[in-house]
């Protein structure tokens, strides 16, 4: 049984912070395909084209057929207890401060055997799992088995704590109070009892429509921030850099310019300045600080979300300048990635088709509500997702690119 | 006056007999800029980044890289800034005469009206009646519109309602008035443009842009200071950077002002 995760108490100042240690990172390049899986959310193993047969670990051919057509598919996530074992001690580094850790061998419905984290509501052998493959702190993929049916307290389990990015009782920053996303990010914030959200907003002499709104719900505290500034964003780390667990960057700008349009280049700066440099500002002047406090408590540092144009997957002409910068973004986000791994901070992208707001007015639908985004959002940080896809058009890139990108590429324009 | 005009200029600068009062704000990354509809061109604001402070980037110096567009902060109106000064010669900021850049000017008090009403409106019969006090505006003159502007900030300084900005200028009758009847050399304000914040519903639309340029006058706005300046006798020394055919451009703008007792 899980008890609620109360609010952390404040940290004694006199008391050295923590630092960040990572669980065994080593995977082959093949068990990759379990990250790949993991990061989106998705259940699958490797299954033999041939015999049919799923199989456990990943390996280079099928163990009962030697057919070399083992590739990744969705795999059922039922199964069931085999044995369990509650590591009290343990050599390792980073399970050493989260002792005692359950760990259980489950026998898949699908057929392999596996070991999985067990989440604390679990039963004793015989009792039946929901397996489901997540993310660690180390960015690798691994199995996490939970009660089939709801628990009290279900998401406070602190094994599962280590596995997601949930904002209950953190501190989150929404990097663009202007957003039409900041509104509806705060409010399911809100819900998810996140413990305080500082909401950036750029010019405070230009008044904007959701301020009010905004300002009434309980929580929100407005910060200067303009992206565009590398003297702003560092001053605001330097007030609250320590005092951000999550932090959701919401910058875009959308301005339509044709490539051969004389102005485009300055639109294209423009766009540039506030999205990928703003992103490597943001990088600069919280990335340190955030990766310092990956270990920093029970609600310690756990998440840095971009909200990406899935047109940074492939370029449309209709948004051609955006498209290029959030290829950009998409880029420096996977750098940035890397040097947050090793502070245990997961990097979330959220790619999202055009959305229901002003700028995207003459897109046809099918179109994101920012609300839709928002609980996407909020969904993927409490299930420790790398990657979410919201919305039909995201999703239609996303399969289509796994499928043919030079397919996506000749159709964009069309 | 004796011939040696300058010595004795200088004599008045060091004595404090002559003043100079900076009418220039701080350029800095906050001070508004004008706002344009999000799908036009937009001005970039002030920035600043460091390329080095006595550290890795340059050990034993520290200096930045500024960009920012023409018309941030206190700034200078080139005639070439409006479509009616475009064919003009000598209109734009490197080719302004020098001599155009010292000239005197008439301050016009109008910040008890303008603290009452954000729209108020500089009109011919306004300047008719400072002209009763203080004397007709001699030909070449800056005229300054003084509304206390400057000491507001942020929201207030804007003051961008949903109907566009409420900041106070002249209206459209003054301002060729003004450039036809008194040759004005330029219109000076304390607000973001030398036009009032709903200009643009005036006819012809920004009256001081329109009338100022197309006869090769020049504009100054986000000044501050006026109130430190007598109605007449300053004298403005306003040099924009020289840029390339450039349409105006920020710069430090001082007033010469003799001393009262001195007079």
């Amino acid at each position: 049984m899980t008890g609620p995760f109360l609010k952390p108490k404040r940290k004694n100042p006199l008391a050295r912070t923590t630092q960040p240690l990572l669980p065994p990172s080593a995977r082959s390049r093949k068990a990759h395909g379990l990250t790949l899986a993991a990061a989106t959310g998705r259940f699958m193993l490797q299954c033999c084209g041939e015999c049919g047969r799923y199989t456990y670990p990943a390996r280079e051919a099928c163990p009962n057929c030697l057919s070399s057509d083992l590739t990744f598919k969705g795999a059922p996530t039922g199964g069931s207890l085999l044995s369990e074992t509650r590591i009290e001690v343990t050599s390792d580094p980073y399970f050493r401060e989260h002792m005692p850790w359950r760990t259980g061998l489950v026998q898949l419905d699908c057929g392999p055997i596996v070991i999985a984290h067990l989440h604390g509501g679990c039963g004793g052998p015989g009792s039946r799992l929901k397996l489901s493959l997540q993310l660690d702190r180390a960015g690798q993929a691994a199995f996490f088995a939970k009660p089939i049916s709801e628990t009290p307290h279900m998401e406070d389990d602190p094994q599962w704590r280590e596995m997601t990015a949930d904002p209950r009782h953190r501190r989150v920053l929404i990097t663009d109070g202007r957003s039409p996303l900041a509104l509806p990010l705060a409010q399911a914030l809100r819900k998810a009892e996140a413990a305080r959200i500082f909401v950036g907003v750029t010019d405070r002499w230009k008044p904007f429509e959701q301020q009010a709104l905004l300002e009434a719900i309980e929580g929100v505290e407005f910060v200067d921030l303009d992206l565009t500034s590398e003297r702003s964003v560092q001053e605001l780390a330097m007030d609250i850099g320590a005092k951000v667990e999550i932090l959701i960057n919401t910058a875009d700008h959308v301005r339509p310019a044709h490539l051969f349009d004389a102005g485009a280049t300055n639109t294209a700066r423009e766009v540039m300045d506030h999205t990928v440099m703003g992103l490597m500002r943001l990088a600069q002047a919280f990335g340190p600080v955030m990766r310092s406090r990956g270990a920093d408590g029970a609600a310690g540092t756990v998440a840095w979300v971009n909200v990406l144009s899935v047109h940074g997957l492939s370029n449309v002409p209709q948004f051609g300048v955006h498209s290029a910068a959030h290829a950009a973004c998409l880029s420096l986000s996977q750098w940035l990635r890397t040097e947050l791994r090793p502070g245990g901070i997961r990097v979330v992208n959220a790619f999202t088709g055009p959305l229901d707001t002003e700028w995207f007015q003459t897109v046809p639908p099918p179109k994101v509500a920012p609300k839709a985004l928002a609980d996407a959002v909020l969904d993927g940080l409490k299930r420790g997702l790398e990657d979410i896809y919201v919305g039909d058009v995201a999703k239609d890139i996303e399969a289509r690119l796994f499928d043919n990108p030079k397919a996506v590429e000749r159709e964009a324009g069309q | 006056m004796s011939g040696d005009i300058l010595g004795a200029f200088a004599g008045a600068l060091a004595s404090g007999a002559v003043r100079v009062v900076d009418l220039t704000h701080t350029l800095s990354p906050d001070f508004p800029v004008i706002v344009m509809p999000p799908e036009l061109g937009q001005s970039a604001p002030f920035r600043m980044e460091r390329i080095s402070r006595y550290d890795g980037g340059g050990p034993a110096w520290y200096w930045n890289n500024l960009s920012f567009g023409e018309h941030t902060g206190t700034h200078f109106d080139a005639p070439i800034h409006w479509y009616t000064g475009r064919d003009l010669p000598l209109n734009s900021v490197d080719t302004l005469p020098p001599a155009d850049m010292i000239a005197p000017a008439c301050v016009i008090d109008c910040s008890v009206d303008a603290a009452q009403d954000a729209d108020f409106l500089l009109t011919v019969s306004d300047v008719m009646t400072w002209e009763e006090q203080h004397g007709r505006i001699p030909a070449r003159s800056w005229v300054l519109l003084r509304t206390d502007w400057s000491k507001k900030s942020g929201v207030a300084y804007a003051n961008l309602q949903a109907d566009g900005a409420h900041t106070p200028g002249p209206d459209a009758e003054v301002m060729r008035w003004l450039v036809a009847e008194r040759d004005i050399i330029g219109f000076g304000t304390e607000t973001i443009g030398t036009d009032a914040g709903q200009a643009g519903h005036f006819s012809p639309p920004y009256p001081a842009h329109h009338y100022l340029h197309g006869a090769g006058r020049y504009g100054l706005q986000c000044l501050t200071n006026l109130d430190q300046l007598p109605p007449t006798g300053a004298v403005i020394v306003a040099a924009p950077l020289k840029i390339q055919n450039g349409s105006g451009s920020p710069l430090r703008v001082l007033a010469l002002v003799q001393e009262r007792s001195t007079r």
